[in-house]
Formats: structure tokens, sequence, C-alpha cells
């Protein structure tokens, strides 16, 4: 008898057996529910400030405005509307007729269109010199923290100030039209309007794209440059090939956040042109429609709000299920090579 | 099969849910408060006085004047934003919270409509009435909502033409005499009328100056909609043409109050529409070139004087207020003849009482008044309705597009017709 061939007694079959249960600084059932209890009062406030509202007006959608009743000259409560509400803006029906222009409703694709367009010029142009900055913040000199202070102030300043600033050098008689020599009528043509508000954007969030792009660079560690100059890479090829792979997730992160603002810009058109231009809506964003429309009628605003939240938040899906925009991700995990 | 976790995330979701659908049920509705004007009417006790920014300080040391004399009765003055359109969203506010602490409330005279057809406002009629007997008959229209007198009128507002007298001798007095008067400007090198053309209230304003001024109206007696017509058309066409014919210059489609009259301070514009406050900023600032060479007259209309709007605000009791009785008398207090002279001195404030426009005493301190009482006494107040933002949104989107060229006025006119029906028969 070899014992060599005796069949080995039974090993338990790793793959068949349960790990077994650690002690570990994790969550067990008394953890949880001290979580539950000092968590708890936040989610509640959450659930009071964000949760209730955002119900609210979608149940308050779904009711018709106040109408007046021609007998007594007074409102009375408009019913069920269904979704007569909703219609009214995706399809523009006011009653039975489409809305003409001059009414809220006719203005609805016209928003949705400058919105979109206001946010791709305005976070293509903020990365593109966003990066820029980033890179000139990143750099080792003399003053650095003065240039740092300095191109901070713009996303210090409150947008209301920020627009009426620029208000008075879009003005026909102001700075810029002296500077350029041309009389541009900055706050009433179609494009000059909205071109205006991209520059005013701009300016006032840049800082803010190249703050969170720099937190990214300065976590490039020095040696993959000093390989890649060893390796006989310029400076355009460093570039492409290290800095801009490396701050990818920082990146996204940063665009995120500026599409979903861009989406819900109100107070810069607002002030600076009144969300008028062209022939009287090119500046309109659909935030400015909402704030108009809560004059006119609540439960039609809600629809209104309602739309704009679903649109910023299939906007937002796109984003971080497809183009690997991922907010709880940290470039740690990234250096460790955890992540592509 | 689902997790504990899971089913519990359900569980509160569903929770929220069904909360928020019956917290939104128990809102209040807006419908007539017919019970609650008549509560409180005989009772007297201390009021809160609500109104927008006191920029000239006048009404502190009124209400002071009054506790003084009413120690039991007091007012105690709550202030909000200088911007209108907050004011207006505060008000909003409080009524729709049935809020009893806002007793006597100062409305613009563009949401006195909107709010009697909401029934937060006293119909001053019965104990409550008021003797508007004295009272320009324009702004106690602002103050009538379905024939019934909703507020107490407090002070006024209407448009000024100021022209340079160094250049033209008479004041035209119809607008075609204005715009012969052009060839003037042009020979002098500078603009010729300008008023406020920018897509905002003040555009309304103006396009409602035209229109009315031309004989026409925006809404009809029955508040129905009744812009397309031939006069009314006329009145739009003249803006128009005035800006194709350069008469108006191009910039002015960028033009507010303040635009307007720093262009006509430097000296650039013969003609300028613009409200009372400018004259004393054109006599005393220092930069103003036009000092001593500016006059002021009515605005001119089709045949003879034009139809001004009317500004001002309305003084209005709530009627969720529990003092009525003693609101009631501090809105007569307001009306008297000390009040709105105090108005005029202190504030530069217009007053609503006939007379005063030929004191000696205001017209002393106040030139334009004489003036002034003619523009107003053939003002046509704004559409007087309870759908005024959305009427307004429908006159200046149209007449913005035709000025900028990018409608006929026909086209104009029609479409604004269409966008007051929807506005007016369902808010919307």
């Amino acid at each position: 008898m070899s014992a060599a061939t005796e069949i080995p007694a039974a090993v338990p079959d790793p793959a068949g057996m349960e790990p077994p249960k650690r002690r570990t600084g994790g969550l067990n059932a008394e953890h949880g529910r001290w979580a539950v209890y000092l968590i708890g009062p936040t989610i509640a406030l959450l659930a009071i400030v964000i949760g209730y509202p955002v119900v609210s007006a979608v149940v308050q959608s779904f009711q018709l405005d106040q109408g007046l009743d021609k007998a007594t000259g007074l409102f009375v409560q408009g019913g069920f509307a269904g979704v007569t509400n909703y219609v009214h803006w995706l399809g523009q029906q006011c009653g039975t007729t489409t809305c003409p222009p001059g009414s809220l409703g006719a203005q609805f694709w016209v928003s949705m269109g400058n919105t979109f367009f206001f946010t791709v010029v305005t976070v293509a142009l903020e990365t593109v010199i966003g990066v820029w900055m980033a890179i000139i913040m990143n750099r080792d000199f003399r003053g650095r923290a003065l240039v740092r202070a300095a191109i901070l102030v713009p996303w210090a300043i409150p947008t209301a100030v920020t627009a009426k600033l620029w208000y008075f050098i879009f003005d026909a008689n102001g700075v810029l039209n002296h500077v350029i020599g041309q009389q541009v009528l900055w706050t009433s043509s179609e494009w000059a309007s909205r071109w205006a508000v991209i520059i005013a954007d701009t300016w006032k969030t840049t800082p803010f794209m190249a703050l969170l792009i720099l937190a990214g660079l300065q976590l490039i560690p020095e040696e993959v440059y000093e390989a890649g100059k060893m390796d006989g890479a310029s400076t355009v090829q460093r570039f492409w090939n290290i800095t801009l792979p490396l701050i990818k997730p920082a990146l996204m992160v940063a665009v995120l956040f500026r599409v979903l603002d861009a989406l819900r810009m109100y107070d810069l058109p607002a002030i600076l042109t009144g969300g008028g231009g062209g022939s009287g809506n090119a500046t309109t964003t659909l935030s400015i429609l909402v704030v108009d429309q809560i004059r006119q009628g609540f439960n039609s605003a809600s629809a209104l709000s309602t739309i704009t939240f679903l649109v910023i938040f299939a906007v937002a899906f796109v984003f971080v299920r497809f183009l690997g925009a991922n907010v709880v991700q940290t470039q740690a995990a990234q250096q460790k090579g955890e992540l592509k | 099969m689902k997790t504990t976790r899971a089913k519990v995330r359900l569980a509160s979701v569903a929770g929220l849910a069904a909360v928020g659908l019956v917290l939104t049920g128990c809102s209040a509705g807006g419908a007539a408060n017919t019970g609650e004007a008549k509560s409180g009417q005989d009772s007297r006790g201390p009021i809160t006085y609500v109104q927008g920014k006191d920029n000239s300080n006048v009404v502190r040391p009124l209400i002071e004047k009054w506790n003084k004399a009413h120690p039991d009765e007091k007012v105690t003055f709550k202030e909000q934003s200088d911007q209108a359109d907050q004011q207006h969203d505060d008000l909003v506010q409080h009524f729709q919270a049935k809020d009893e602490n806002y007793d006597v409330v100062d409305v613009d005279v563009v949401w006195t409509a909107e709010f009697a057809a909401k029934g937060w406002l006293t119909p001053l009629t019965g104990d409550m009435a008021i003797d508007t007997s004295k009272l320009l008959p324009a702004t106690v229209k602002t103050a009538t909502y379905n024939d019934t007198l909703y507020a107490a009128p407090q002070t006024s507002d209407g448009a000024l033409l100021y022209y340079r007298k160094d250049l033209v001798k008479t004041p035209p007095t119809t607008w075609d005499e204005m715009m012969q008067d052009c060839s003037i400007a042009k020979d002098a090198g500078i603009g010729c009328y300008a008023g406020q053309f920018a897509k905002y209230e003040g555009l309304t304003v103006n396009a409602s100056e035209a229109i009315n001024g031309s004989g026409g109206s925006i809404l009809g007696k029955d508040g129905s909609p009744d812009v397309d017509t031939a006069d009314a058309k006329a009145g739009l066409q003249n803006l128009v043409d005035a800006f194709k014919d350069g008469n108006i210059p191009a910039e002015a489609i960028t033009y507010q109050e303040e635009q307007g009259r720093t262009a006509f301070e430097d000296g650039k514009l013969l003609f300028l529409r613009n409200w009372p406050y400018v004259y004393n900023l054109a006599k005393t600032d220092g930069s103003s070139k036009v000092k001593d060479t500016f006059g002021i007259a009515p605005i001119p209309g089709k045949d003879g004087t034009g139809a001004s709007t009317l500004g001002g605000h309305n003084a209005a009791i709530s009627v969720y207020s529990k003092h009525k009785a003693t609101a009631h008398d501090f809105l007569e207090f307001l009306e008297s003849d000390e009040t709105q002279k105090f108005f005029a001195t202190q504030g530069s404030l217009a007053p609503v009482v006939g007379d005063l426009y030929t004191d000696s005493e205001l017209t002393a301190k106040l030139p334009y008044l004489p003036t002034l009482l003619k523009s107003i006494e053939s003002a046509e107040p704004r559409p007087v309705t309870p759908f005024y933002p959305a009427v307004t949104k429908a006159i200046q989107d149209n007449s913005y597009a035709a000025l900028k060229g990018s409608k006929s006025v026909d086209e104009a006119v029609k479409d604004m017709q269409a966008a007051l029906t929807t506005a007016t028969n369902s808010g919307n």
C-alpha cells in the first residue's frame, strides 16, 4: 500500500464553503442601528426640504391652475388636469389651439434649445480654458499663490453682481463697444446677446473648473513626466498621453457639475438680458421660463419644473453611465492601478 | 427575493410619497372669501402696514404721526425689498398663508386686479367705503375691479415728454408734429426720440401709450382682448416707422429708464419720454449737460395730448386683517391732503388728489406738477386684469418683435390678440 495512492480524507471544497465571519471594523447589526440613529435626522431633514417639494411639485403638476369664474370675477380652484399641463409644454397646446407667440407655452422648445446651446458652448470653453489655467496654477513659480487667488476672484463674486457688472460692460454705450470701436447691441441682437451670456458665464465659472482640474493635476506624480521626458516625449505628447488621461476622472466630475449647473442657468441671463434678444427670446432658458410661469400659475410651473428635472436627470445619467464620470471613485484608486 | 434593506427603502419612498400627497391635498384653495371680508370690520386695534423699501423716508414720519394721535391703534411698518417682483411674491406668499399680520398692504397699480380676483382684498364698500370724489379718476380706475373699488389710490405717476427748449421753441402736441421736428435733431446731429424699449415692463408701458394714444385699446370694457384694430395697429406702426427712419436711434431698443435719462442728459436726444423723477436729476446732476436747456410737456398722441399710462401705488386692506376699522381709517389718513402733500414734498411722489396739483407750495417744490396733471387727466391705465403677468408678456413679446422688424405690425397685433385671448381665458 502506497501512501501516495491513498485517497486523501475529504477536504472541504473551498468554492462551496462560506467565508468565515470576520469581526472587522465593518458594519454589524449593532453598528447598523447606530448608523440609522445618527444619519436619521439628516435624512429626515433632506426628505422634508428636498423630497417633499419634489413630490409636491409632481402632484401639483397634475392639477389645473385656478381659472376665473366670469360671473363673480373671482378665481376658483381648477380641477384635476391629467396630463394637460404636460401637453401644454411639450405639445405647445394652449387650450385647444397652438400657443401663440407671446405666451409662455410657445417658448418651451426655444428655451430648451437655448439651454442646451449655452450648456454645450460654455462647458466646452470652460473646459479648455480651465485646463490651461490649471496647468499654469500647477507650475511652481514666485507669486503662484497670488495668481491662484486672482484666478478665483470671478468665482467668488455673486452671480447677480456679475450679471449687473457685465450688463454695464455690454451696454450700447459701454466699455466693450468703446474698446472694439463698433456699436454692437449686445443685449438685443440675437447672437450678440447669446454670446454676451456665454462670455459672462465663462468668465464667472472657469475658475471653478480650473480648481477641480488643479486638484486632479496635483495628484500626478512628477516621475511619470520624467519618465516621459526620458522616453523622448515632446511637450504636446506629454500633455495628450500623460496629463489628459490621468486627470480624466477629475475632469469628468468637473464637467458633470458644470453641465448640471449650466442646465439650470437662471440669474445670469435673467439679469443681463431679461431673457430677451433676437425676436425676444434668444436667451430665455428653462429656468427663466419656470420663474415667469410661477407668476402666471403654480401648477403649470410645477409641470415645467418637473420636465426640467427629468431632462437634467437624463443628462446626468448619460454622463455617469456612459461617459464614465464617477463621482465616488477617487484618484487614489486610479493610481493603484485598480481602474483604467 | 428582496433583501430587508431594499424593502425598507421601498417602504420609506412609498411612505414619503403618501405623505406628500396628503399634505398637498391639505393646501388651501383661493376661492371667494366673502365671509372673511366681512369679519373684523368693526374691530379696532394695532395693525401692520406693508410696503416696499421706503427710499425717500416718507413712511416712517407718517406712521409716527399716526401713532401719536392713535396710541391704542398703533401702526407697525413692515418694509419689503425694493424689487417690485419680490414685493409681489412676498405678498402672494403671505396672502396664501392667510396671514392676519398683514393688515394694510401697498400694491402696485398692476397687481390690484390680480389680488382682488384671488379674494385677498377687502372691497371698499359699505362701512369700508372711502371718498373718491377728490381723487383723479384714472387712479381710481386702477383700483377698481369688476366695478368694485378694492384699494385706495395712494401715489401716482405719469409720463412726461422732456424736450430741448433751446432747439425746439414749442413742444409738439401730436406724434406727427414730433416726427416733423426730427429734422431739427438731424441738423443738430443728435437722436430725435427715445422711450423705454428693452424687453421688460417699460416696453408694455410705452407700447400701451402708443396704442392708447392712437385711439386703440388693449382690452375692451369687459376685459376681453381688443387690440386687433386699425387704431392699435396705427399706434404701434408709429413706433416701428420711427425705428426704421432712424428717428428713434437703433440703440434705443436696449434702453430702460436710466439709459434714456443718461442719453438725454448728455445732450444726445431731442425728445425723451420718461417719468417725473428725471426732472430733478437732469436739473441738478453734475454731469447733466442740459440743466437749463430742457423743458417738459405732456406726451403727444394722435390728435392732441397722448394717453400716458399710470404708475403709482394703491393701499388695500387684507381680508385676513383682524382690525379692519383701524385699517380703513389709516387708508383715509393716507389720502388726506396733509399726507399727500408730504408724499410730494418729501418723496417727490405725485399725489392722487387733483386739487393739490395747483397748490402753490407743491408747485414750488415740484415745478412739473401742472404738466403732470395734464398727463394724468388723460391717462389710460395699463390693462386692469387679474391675468396681468400673462397679459404684459403677450404685449412685450409681440411689440418687441415688431420694433425689431422680425414681424410686420399686422402680424404682431394679430399674435398679440391671440396671446391675450389665451392669457385671459386660462391664465396660461
